[in-house]
């Protein structure tokens, strides 16, 4: 033991006391150190994540690995998934966004033709600020860096030749995930795509997952300081049961800019969101044009009022709600 | 990112050791706090279309010259000529720009119907090329077409029936060049401006000549008042070039000047780190280098040296620039500036370099002590304007083993001249006078530079002459890691190591000298204020 440990000094001072060209060099004092060119963000180069021998590897990791590791920690129950049986590929899958573990849990639950097959919108600031991080998400998800915080007509270019070339591409509309569970209004990136590429768009609903992975303090939660009574489980995986729901594929109208198209992403998103408290009919019968329930496009942002109301209300049980209505 | 331009780094206790050439290998060496280091500016950018730029050259000449295609008739007499093996260091990856340029003329002349096509490789007194150099320089089409019939001819300085006196200038100075070039319609000349020194008059002038005209600039006298050879407004060296080239344009001969320019793109990709700033090494650079230097350190100099000398260089085109001489020349010194001028504030005490494997006359052949000399001296040493880098009474320090070996095929007058003339004298006006004429004339020497590839008897008198301006102006040369003998054989001071050489050194400079080290690859010219 004692020799070992005495082995394991000598081979770190070893390594310490290398020299150039051994160890890095060092930077002369008199030259100004340039910026390091850093090929992140929107200027990271993905393509090779989607060649053949690290889809393979990632078809193997995601089935193997991934997959088994979502269900036992996620057991998801996946609804409507029948409307992705007769749609023409490629697809875009609009989400709501609570978590990041939404991505995997999504892509686990997809029917296997599109699930190999589909790349990720990830945020160009947060997953491809570095390149460890770059090359692990482009690997892991097939991930590509887009600009959340304005249209960019790079991630838009980007995303559109890979949705032209076959490749189907899982958005979330709201830009970042929801600070408090309940959904943010969409953006157009998704109904711009599929006005441009002319491929159908995939409501999808996504429940629980923010307690499977909290969003933590440090990616944008309450500032430090507070009570002292903060949840300490922000930003750890728990075992909890999701629900996936997927809507039928909606295509924008002639006449549909894309906001319109994007609202009725969102609405339809809403009615996902409400069918997952009651079931399919009592959805569609709170946004018929017949007899709507008030607010119900709108039920998914949750009710106006302070932080608590709207945490009280996003945790209400279904049991609890009273409201449910059996088909006429 | 755009172009970094050269600089001169100080060096601090930050500075990693700094990439010295020392032959066929090379080495990292520590540089004293304090001591400068010239980095040459990174490479300009390639012309997009190499062979449109030329076309376009051929088509709007520069000075008192129509466009080619107006100069071309049938029945004409149309020699071009091109720079030989010496140009460009290292041999650039095919295709080479004589290729690129030669074919686009020789489009120009068929089709303007053309039929007395000559080409000529424009030796001097250099050894002739080998088929596998011609073929590299011109390419196979060209080669095919033209050697096979004869047609393809490389200037022989030594054939008296080849060769036409044209006249003497005002200063005396006799010109003679390679007849059919004097006699043709039309004279084209394809060059590459490696370096400032290349390129203008001195091209016919020199390339096409014979003894009896090159002695009069390629002497001890000439070279010592051209500081430098490099800065053709202060080199005597230019001044006789251009008072023949003037000469050679009255007595009719038409020339059409075809000057290019290369970047400093030097080594391919596997030894890019060569010209890579230490600092910036990246791990597969630091391991590139771990590698090789091992390699080449363990394997035997033949073997080394035939290795580094199958190396291609990636240099791309920059420029290209056609017409009358003068005016050509002057936009082709402008891109050589552009891409190799770095602006130094100050002479030096020591100046410092590293000799790499090949110089412009041992390519696929060996360095030997001469060439070492005049590598350093000659080449490196001169390649400043204003003042020379290290000043009068100053120390050269070169690494290079300096081995006492010979290419008794290239180079057979310089193991005579190192065993017969150094041990005599290292002093060029007394060689000059006492030996020169006599390694010029001799029969054995000249037969074997018109029939093998042999440089010409008197070439190692030229090499040293090289050195004479550098001679006369240093106070002492040392030799890092030269064979010891042969380093004092040629006047010069052996060391084992930098701190030796600094040792050694102090006799001359003091104590505590200021040093500046030439960082090469790649080449560069330092503007010395």
């Amino acid at each position: 033991m004692a020799s070992s440990r005495f082995g394991t000094d000598r081979l770190r001072a070893t390594v310490r006391s290398a020299r150039f060209p051994l160890a890095a060099p060092t930077w002369p004092t008199s030259v100004p150190r340039p910026d390091p060119e850093r090929r992140v963000g929107l200027d990271y180069d993905h393509e090779w994540s989607r060649r053949y021998p690290v889809r393979l590897a990632r078809a193997v990791v995601m089935d193997n690995v991934t997959r088994p590791a979502a269900r036992l920690l996620a057991p998801a129950t996946v609804r409507g998934v029948e409307h992705l049986e007769h749609v023409e590929r490629p697809v875009i899958f609009a989400a709501n966004h609570a978590s990041h573990i939404d991505t995997p849990l999504l892509l686990t639950t997809l029917p296997v033709e599109f699930r190999h097959r589909t790349v990720v919108a990830a945020a160009s600031d947060y997953f491809f600020d570095r390149t460890w991080k770059s090359v692990l998400w482009s690997f892991a998800l097939a991930a590509i860096p887009i600009e959340r915080s304005r249209v960019n007509r790079r991630s838009a270019d980007t995303a559109a030749e890979l949705i032209e070339d076959g490749w189907n591409l899982v958005i979330f509309p709201e830009g970042g995930r929801s600070p408090d569970g309940w959904t943010q209004p969409f953006r157009g990136g998704a109904a711009y795509l599929a006005r441009r590429t002319g491929r159908p768009v995939v409501p999808v609903y996504l429940h629980g997952t923010r307690h499977v992975l909290p969003k933590s303090a440090e990616s944008g939660g309450p500032p430090p300081g507070g009570s002292g009574t903060e949840s300490r489980r922000s930003g750890r995986l728990r075992r909890s049961p999701i629900a996936v729901l997927f809507g039928p594929p909606m295509r924008p109208d002639s006449d549909e800019n894309a906001h319109r198209f994007s609202e009725r992403v969102e609405a339809a998103v809403a009615t996902l969101s409400r069918e997952v408290h009651s079931d399919w009919w009592q959805a569609r019968r709170s946004v018929s044009a017949v007899a709507p329930v008030a607010g119900a496009e709108r039920a998914h942002r949750g009710p106006e009022g302070s932080p608590w109301r709207r945490a009280w209300a996003l945790d209400e049980p279904p049991a609890r709600r009273g409201d449910k209505e059996w088909p006429a | 990112m755009s172009r970094r331009p050269g600089f001169v780094l100080e060096v601090d206790r930050s500075t990693p050791p700094t990439l010295v050439w020392r032959g066929e290998g090379f080495g990292l060496e520590t540089l004293p706090t304090g001591s400068r280091v010239i980095y040459a500016p990174e490479p300009v950018q390639p012309l997009e279309d190499p062979y449109a730029a030329i076309r376009h050259a051929l088509l709007h000449p520069l000075g008192d010259r129509d466009p080619l295609p107006a100069l071309l008739r049938p029945g004409m007499k149309l020699t071009v000529c091109f720079d030989d093996v010496s140009l460009p260091l290292p041999p650039m990856e095919a295709p080479d720009v004589r290729q690129m340029v030669i074919e686009t003329v020789l489009d120009m002349a068929a089709e303007a119907g053309v039929d007395d096509v000559l080409l000529v490789a424009a030796l001097a007194l250099h050894r002739r090329m080998t088929e596998d150099e011609l073929r590299h320089a011109l390419g196979d089409r060209v080669y095919d077409a033209f050697a096979p019939n004869g047609l393809l001819t490389q200037h022989d300085a030594e054939d008296p029936d080849n060769l036409l006196f044209i006249g003497e200038t005002a200063q005396g100075e006799e010109v003679e060049i390679n007849k059919r070039a004097a006699t043709s319609d039309l004279l084209v000349y394809v060059n590459i401006n490696l370096v400032a020194m290349d390129g203008g008059h001195k091209s016919v002038a020199t390339g096409l000549a014979s003894y009896r005209s090159l002695r009069h600039h390629h002497n001890p006298h000439t070279m010592r008042h051209s500081k430098s050879f490099m800065d053709q407004p202060s080199s005597e060296l230019h001044s006789s070039n251009w008072r023949m080239g003037r000469l050679i344009a009255e007595s009719g001969v038409k020339v059409f000047q075809i000057e290019t320019t290369l970047n400093n793109d030097t080594f391919p990709s596997g030894f890019g780190f060569l010209q890579k700033r230490e600092w910036e090494w990246s791990v597969r650079d630091r391991a590139k280098y771990l590698a090789t230097s091992a390699t080449l350190g363990k394997t035997p100099p033949r073997l080394a040296r035939q290795v580094l000398h199958s190396l291609r260089s990636p240099h791309a085109l920059t420029s290209v620039q056609a017409g009358e001489v003068e005016a050509v020349h002057a936009r082709t010194l402008e891109h050589v500036w552009a891409q190799q001028g770095v602006d130094v504030e100050g002479q030096t005490d020591i100046l410092t370099m590293g000799l790499p494997y090949i110089c412009p006359y041992n390519v696929n052949s060996i360095m030997n002590p001469i060439l070492v000399a005049c590598l350093g001296l000659g080449y490196f040493f001169n390649m400043y304007r204003g003042k020379p880098l290290v000043r009068e009474g100053g120390v050269v320090v070169m690494w290079h083993p300096t081995r006492p070996e010979f290419h008794p095929g290239h180079h057979p007058s310089y193991i005579d001249f190192y065993e017969q003339v150094l041990p005599e004298t290292v002093d060029p006006s007394r060689m000059h006078k006492e030996f020169e004429e006599s390694f010029a004339t001799d029969p054995w020497y000249v037969h074997l530079y018109r029939t093998g590839h042999a440089y010409h008897g008197v070439h190692p008198f030229y090499m040293w002459y090289w050195c004479a301006h550098a001679l006369a102006h240093v106070g002492r040369v040392i030799v890092v890691g030269g064979d010891p003998r042969a380093v004092r054989r040629l006047g010069f001071s052996p060391a084992s190591s930098l701190d030796d050489a600094l040792e050694i050194a102090s006799d001359v400079v003091g104590p505590s000298p200021t040093l500046t080290h030439v960082h090469n690859p790649p080449l560069f010219m330092s503007d010395v204020r």
